[in-house]
């Protein structure tokens, strides 16, 4: 149960489902939410890295702190656009965003 | 002081396989709902269940710090969007079939491949480990060999709130 290949399988199903979302939904919070997932997924490999594998075990948890600053500077910025967005056109739908004219 | 403790026993397989059913169950959620808001809370318990992974894999601070920023402040913060942006929880109309296919495919595709690699490979751990988990070490990283990363971490963090103010609170014409 304990294994290396089982958390990375985990990871790689999780990191799977964030695709999916991102290639099949319309909305742009889904999709974001969608990208969250891969972004978990990715700072759960490194955990695991961390646990069986790494030399020192206090890197991979470093690197899992900055992917989740990142994932935190990301989301703000994201949905400040969507806000922006959705004053300008009535929307968050994705395919109605098809103009980058001003 | 590492995970050792939690992985064996009957109690913490059971856990594990709950904590796993509960990230999954949230992920499927979060990805195949038709309600943005369900997507929303669906993404919250796949990443309290991440968080439960971490405690698995021997670091509770991880796990905190999980539940702190991505739970309790990116969830709230994608909440409080929806509920700015009004109409969204009105009935969308349905995605085409075969679109879903093409996309759920090119998923099994890149899981395919991520599991070949996760399979052919052989795994080494590294020849000498410092096995240390204790939040002392990480502080001194952070302020001593990564410090460099973590001013550039706090630099970004701070122009992407100012942006952030900057974007939403923009509502005039669009001009130039």
């Amino acid at each position: 149960m304990n294994s290396l290949t089982l958390y990375l399988l985990i990871a790689a199903i999780l990191f799977s489902f964030g695709l999916v979302g991102v290639m099949m939904r319309r909305s742009l919070i889904a999709i974001l939410v969608s990208i969250e997932l891969m972004l978990n997924a990715a700072s759960l490999n490194f955990m695991v890295f961390n646990k069986f594998l790494s030399p020192d075990t206090s890197i991979g948890q470093i690197y899992t702190l900055f992917i989740m600053g990142i994932a935190a500077a990301e989301a703000a910025i994201a949905l400040s656009i969507f806000l922006a967005l959705f004053r300008h056109l009535r929307s968050i739908n994705i395919e109605r965003a098809r103009e980058l004219r001003g | 002081m590492s995970g050792g403790v939690l992985s064996q026993g009957f109690l913490p397989q059971l856990a594990f396989i709950v904590i796993v059913g509960l990230t999954f169950c949230g992920a499927i959620i979060a990805v195949f709902h038709r309600n943005i808001l369900y997507n929303v809370l669906g993404l919250a318990l796949a990443l309290s269940g991440v968080a439960g992974l971490y405690v698995f894999l021997g670091s509770l601070f991880i796990g905190l710090m999980q539940l702190l920023i991505y739970v309790g402040a990116i969830c709230i913060a994608m909440v409080f969007a929806i509920m700015l942006s009004r109409p969204v929880h009105l009935p969308k109309p349905k995605r085409k079939l075969s679109k879903v296919g093409a996309s759920v495919f090119a998923g099994l595709l890149i899981l395919g491949v991520n599991l070949g690699v996760i399979y052919k490979t052989a795994w080494e751990p590294a020849a000498e480990r410092k096995i240390d988990w204790s939040v002392k070490t990480i502080g001194d990283f952070l302020l001593t060999k990564y410090v460099l990363v973590f001013e550039v971490i706090s630099l970004v963090l701070l122009v992407a709130m100012l942006g952030a103010i900057i974007i939403s609170r923009y509502n005039g014409r669009v001009s130039s």
